[in-house]
């Protein structure tokens, strides 16, 4: 299965700046179907990014998220081809893990 | 089998070491894929905040959240439009100036649970963040920014012309 997860990582001097696109409904819990039916919440709670073993971003999301989110940061101490590794996991258990090098 | 009629019973000994190592891998390799998935979440060390995120209300969702009240300060720059089209994608974004930043929270007061978002800063990450949040409704945004321990806020009113959480 293709991933979930598509991101661009890109190295400006010290700087590291991500974007990360993420294809997930994101369902709210209150959003009815065509019949009228509350659809239940399906959201993402934490997507984390880890460069080199550590940490550098990590993400609580509530269901108040846009469908396929998109997050943008940008971190320190990441060099060109170094691998940034992306994992979330959803209220479900779902889960999705994906690594990117550094551009 | 007993080992008075097991012709050899030292093999029979050795055999069932061999068993018993047999169990322990296998042992050993379930648990380590049922840990696979999550590798870098437990390093982190940091649970979801369940509490928080269900709060209704802006200030009870920092309180839950945070266990302070935050001060409303000009060195966060909350960047958001004035009106969004569409209630169910509002892109918004936040900078500070401030230094020791651990958290950046977004919240909107007029959606069914306040608390929206939640972002772990670690140290050598830079505090600006940028993402696209759902809207039911007006509502004023408030980005909560935790530098140093203390807390520090700034809000935006954003007019919605469609909600984000109609049907």
């Amino acid at each position: 299965m293709a991933s979930t997860i598509r991101v661009r990582a890109t190295a400006t001097g010290d700087t590291t700046e991500v974007q990360a696109l993420i294809q997930h409904p994101m369902d709210s819990g209150f959003v009815k179907d065509a019949k009228g039916n509350l659809i239940p919440p399906h959201f993402i709670q934490q997507l984390a990014f880890e460069c080199n073993g550590k940490t550098v971003f990590l993400a609580d999301w509530g269901t108040a998220v846009s469908k396929d989110p998109y997050i943008k940061f940008s971190f320190k101490g990441g060099n060109k081809g170094d691998d940034l590794k992306i994992s979330w996991v959803d209220n479900k258990g779902a889960s999705d893990t994906t690594t990117a090098k550094i551009q | 089998m007993t080992s008075t009629d097991d012709p050899f019973p030292e093999f029979a000994a050795t055999r069932r070491l061999i068993l018993k190592g047999a169990v322990g891998v296998a042992l050993i390799g379930l648990g380590e894929f049922s840990f696979g998935p999550v590798p870098a979440l437990a390093a982190a060390n940091d649970k979801w905040p369940e509490g928080a995120f269900k709060q209704k209300g802006e200030a009870d969702a920092i309180k839950a959240l945070y266990g302070k009240t935050a001060e409303v300060s000009d060195k966060v720059k909350l960047d958001a439009p004035e009106i969004a089209e569409n209630g169910a994608v509002v892109p918004m974004s936040v900078t500070t100036t401030l230094t020791d930043v651990t958290s950046i929270s977004f919240l909107v007061a007029n959606n069914p649970n306040a608390l929206a978002a939640s972002y772990n800063i670690p140290p050598g990450t830079i505090p600006s963040v940028a993402n696209r949040l759902k809207m039911a409704k007006t509502s004023n945004v408030t980005v909560i920014v935790e530098a140093a321990g203390k807390l520090y806020s700034a809000t935006r009113e954003v007019k919605v012309t469609v909600g984000g959480c109609g049907g």
